[in-house]
């Protein structure tokens, strides 16, 4: 491979990273902005204000709470669900097992908005009203899909003998889930949890066509953008990019850390 | 795939305790709920709400088309050069790159995508950085800017926010079928006195080709039926099959005609999807 080749990958992957930021940057930059009219889409100038009161507008600190609340009883529900389907797909051998995957992997081959428009027309059909419950519904259904594929994928190939063994030494079945099974699929449901919280706290189509009159943040995200779009915005984006950030790094050293402890 | 650490239950129906709610959930959920769509798609007019939805929609269903599968071209073209730099050249940075590939993606999709409209606005900073280089004509001749100098509300505004918002989703995979192929693979070619374009057309490209598969089937899907990046950046001349079925999803007379253009999407993806693994020759993937 010539010099010129590989000097223009490695600025083709510059540029494509360039590109990848450039919104990032944006996001920060403007949350210290005070825009000079209702939308934060032109630069006034520097302020502190968002920062200092990022919670000014109360209908973004419900809308936040809200989703924080929708997202630990969905992850609660959709890890217990999805943990026990990948506890029973990877090992044990049964009919019907093909068509539990296939169950599995069906959600995520189809866009956001025929799942939730379709939900919807359950709801409808049904004579339910949309509300909290029926977005908890609609998050644990896309959220199962996923714990489900990590929990496997990261349990794969576990010795499931040491089950036995605990089980001849006497131990319950409780105790032999808490002390053999958890300890091994711990970082699997960890890590499923994680993704989930993510991907429900940041779920806008689905969650904005079954959610009545309960705005999350991303629907209140929706809906202030179509009149005035506060920097407290950017603040919530900012600040979600870092915890993500500070979570994805530890979550490496952690990594790490156990990779030089067992050698 | 029966992998051998799989046993037999001692009771027959412990794996079926176990996969048990959360089937009866996606039943509920997932399934049922298609069956509903599918009613409800053939309420009050019956199938004439199919001719109806393409009569009233047709130019909006083959733009949402058109649409998915530009970004799934420009993810790919992207993409690929991306995720081979760091399997490849990545060295001992490649987790720190992939986690930069990644990163922007933890934000807020809204927050994001509004991010654009601040770049991309009428006499913002992409239309002055391009004024200000001369590329204004050259913008306006390929397509890239109206005539009126803007390039808001137009198609490849919405199309290059699309690309943004779903290029990790094409890297991954095709960075995971990358970093798979044996590299003595890759040393063979030379030694055998291929040239370097040749080992990659004939060794590297084959091989990464389920994860060329697997990324544009995670990026086209999404792309179809979004309505965030048309509603934000887009203009009516931008609507896709999202945008009406948002528009409407609160009006119950409409709900047939927005049924039957959700199943006219699901067949357009199953459609694409089929051709292309006839394309590239992934059948068996599917």
């Amino acid at each position: 491979m010539s010099f010129v080749r590989r000097y223009a990958l490695g600025v083709w992957a510059a540029i494509a990273l360039a590109y990848l930021f450039l919104p990032i940057f944006v996001i920060v930059l403007f949350s210290f902005n005070d825009p000079p009219g209702q939308k934060n889409y032109e630069w006034g100038k520097f302020s502190l204000d968002a920062w200092l009161h990022p919670f000014q507008d109360e209908n973004m600190k419900n809308a936040f709470f809200l989703s924080v609340k929708v997202a630990v009883v969905a992850v609660t529900v959709s890890v217990v669900l999805g943990t026990a389907m990948a506890l029973s797909l990877v090992k044990y051998r049964f009919k019907g097992k093909g068509f539990v995957n296939t169950l599995l992997v069906l959600p995520l081959t189809m866009p956001e908005v025929v799942l939730g428009f379709s939900l919807l027309t359950l709801f409808v059909t049904a004579n339910v009203s949309t509300g909290f419950l029926t977005i908890v519904i609609a998050h644990v259904m896309f959220c199962v899909s996923y714990v489900a594929t990590t929990v496997k994928a990261r349990i794969r190939g576990f010795n499931w003998s040491l089950e036995e063994a605990a089980a001849d030494l006497g131990a319950a079945p409780w105790r032999t889930f808490r002390k053999v099974t958890f300890p091994i699929i711990a970082p699997g449901v960890f890590a499923a949890a994680l993704l989930t919280f993510a991907l429900s706290l940041d779920d806008f189509i689905i969650t904005y066509l079954n959610s009545g009159n309960e705005p999350t943040f991303p629907i209140y995200v929706w809906q202030s953008q179509r009149s005035r779009i506060p920097p407290q915005i950017n603040v919530f984006g900012t600040l979600v990019l870092l915890v993500s950030a500070a979570l994805a790094i530890s979550g490496v050293l952690i990594q790490r850390r156990r990779e030089r402890a067992t050698g | 795939m029966a992998s051998s650490d799989e046993r037999r239950p001692a009771r027959w129906y412990v794996p079926w305790l176990l996969v048990g709610p959360g089937v009866l959930w996606l039943m509920f959920f997932f399934v049922i709920p298609l069956f509903s769509l599918g009613r409800t798609s053939l309420q009050d007019n019956g199938f004439s709400n199919y001719t109806q939805a393409f009569s009233d929609q047709g130019t909006v269903v083959v733009r949402t088309f058109v649409y998915a599968l530009a970004c799934t071209v420009l993810c790919l073209a992207i993409g690929y050069p991306l995720a081979y730099f760091i399997a490849m050249r990545g060295g001992k940075r490649k987790n720190l790159l992939l986690a930069l590939v990644v990163l922007p993606f933890f934000t807020t999709y809204l927050i994001r995508t509004i991010a654009w409209v601040v770049l991309l606005r009428n006499d913002g900073p992409v239309v002055s950085v391009v004024g200000s280089l001369g590329l204004t004509g050259v913008f306006k001749a390929v397509g890239l800017m109206g005539s009126d100098g803007q390039v808001f509300g137009r198609a490849p505004a919405v199309v290059g926010a699309l690309t943004y918002n779903f290029l990790p989703f094409m890297v991954l995979p095709i960075y995971v079928s990358l970093e798979k192929i044996d590299k003595r693979l890759l040393e063979a070619g030379p030694d055998l006195y291929a040239t370097g374009s040749r080992t990659f057309r004939k060794v590297t490209l084959p091989l990464s080709l389920p994860g060329v598969f697997g990324g544009s089937l995670l990026t086209f899907i999404p792309a179809s039926g979004d309505f965030i990046n048309s509603t934000l950046l887009g203009s009516l001349r931008t609507t896709m099959i999202g945008n009406i079925i948002e528009k409407n999803f609160l009006k119950p007379a409409l709900r047939p005609e927005s049924s039957a253009l959700s199943f006219v999407l699901m067949a357009l993806i199953l459609i694409g999807v089929l051709v292309y693994a006839r394309l590239l020759g992934t059948e068996d993937l599917l």
